[in-house]
């Protein structure tokens, strides 16, 4: 087997266990979206054009309710902001890369693609072909999100609700992120901002969220200041 | 504004911000407060994604013993602290919100 298949199966392995809550949301979005009024092909094609769940569901909210364009396009923006903080903190893992192989992972970065990748990154370093786990990942995603959204749409929502399926995404978050809580930085940046997560819940847009992240990050690294200034004295 | 102006628009924006950092990084000379901050992006995103889902039901704070997804999740951060494994943490959070659901 050669590197680049290796890397990229291993993405696709990491990624199954949030593929499982995944698929539910896709079927969810997409019977919703046609209820909605979408066309089949404007609510097929919004998972591979716009490719973010959080923005389609509220997009299709929007569309029922008969929204300007207008007010559609930048509640998608402010929605996808906190993209930006994923692509912050994957640039440092990907600076050798072409323009074109850039493009290309940035069109797969996700909440679910980010996740696994990240921590695989940390953990593991850059290596020659380390950017084929994270089309490994966001490959597997994409796919996932295409056919479960058309499940979707053909079907309804056939998988019920009490076999909590969509549990399997904050379980794998979960295991993701405890075995990153090794120092006090690290824990003092979760708790807080999933304190301000919980304070911050009824902002709209997801804003919450982003509020919630740059709490944490900040704490994390004042902590780290404080630490590291008290070994130089 | 048409529907597919709408979503092109909006595909355009969000591959916009994946995009910006990872082709601007290495470009320009990045300050060592904002590197260290970079590492503190995973535990502080996915804390803010997992705690709503945990502590907030129908809307509002909840933090009682019959909010069973706290209770599964509080059980997943144990098996996830002891077993350091995404599928053993995964399996024993499924299994414990099963049981809630069925059993209580």
């Amino acid at each position: 087997m050669t590197e680049q298949t290796k890397n990229f199966l291993d993405g696709v392995r990491a990624e199954i266990p949030l593929l499982i809550g995944v698929f539910p949301f896709g079927m969810i979005y997409g019977a919703l979206a046609l209820n909605a009024g979408l066309s089949i092909a404007a609510a097929q094609l919004m998972s591979s054009i716009v490719f973010a769940g959080s923005a389609q569901f509220i997009t299709t909210q929007l569309v029922r309710e008969s929204a300007p364009g207008l007010i559609i396009v930048l509640t998608i923006a402010v929605v996808n902001l906190r993209h930006m903080l994923y692509s912050a903190s994957l640039a440092p893992y990907l600076t050798s890369l072409s323009t074109r192989w850039k493009a290309l992972l940035s069109y797969l970065l996700t909440d679910e693609a980010y996740a696994p990748t990240v921590i695989h990154y940390e953990k593991e370093g850059v290596t020659p072909y380390s950017h084929w786990f994270l089309l490994g990942a966001g490959l597997a995603l994409w796919c996932t999100w295409q056919v479960s959204t058309a499940l979707g749409i053909f079907l309804g929502t056939a998988i019920p609700e009490e076999w909590s399926l969509d549990f399997a995404l904050p379980l794998t978050f979960i295991a993701m992120v405890v075995p990153v809580l090794k120092d006090r930085p690290a824990i003092a940046a979760a708790l807080s901002a999933g304190i301000v997560a919980l304070a911050a819940y009824s902002l709209p847009y997801k804003l919450g969220l982003i509020l919630a992240a740059l709490v944490g990050i900040a704490s994390g690294t004042l902590l780290e200041g404080r630490k590291s200034q008290k070994g130089i004295l | 504004m048409n529907i597919w102006l709408v979503l092109f628009l909006g595909g355009l924006i969000t591959f916009g911000m994946r995009f910006s950092l990872i082709y601007l990084f290495g470009r320009f000379e990045v300050p060592e407060t904002m590197r260290k901050a970079l590492h503190y992006v995973p535990p502080a995103v996915l804390s803010a994604i997992i705690f709503p889902e945990l502590f907030i039901r129908d809307d509002v704070l909840n933090l009682s013993l019959g909010n069973y997804r706290m209770m599964a999740g509080l059980v997943a951060i144990l098996v996830a602290w002891f077993s350091r494994n995404t599928l053993i943490t995964i399996l024993a959070g499924m299994v414990a919100l099963f049981l809630l659901q069925f059993f209580l």
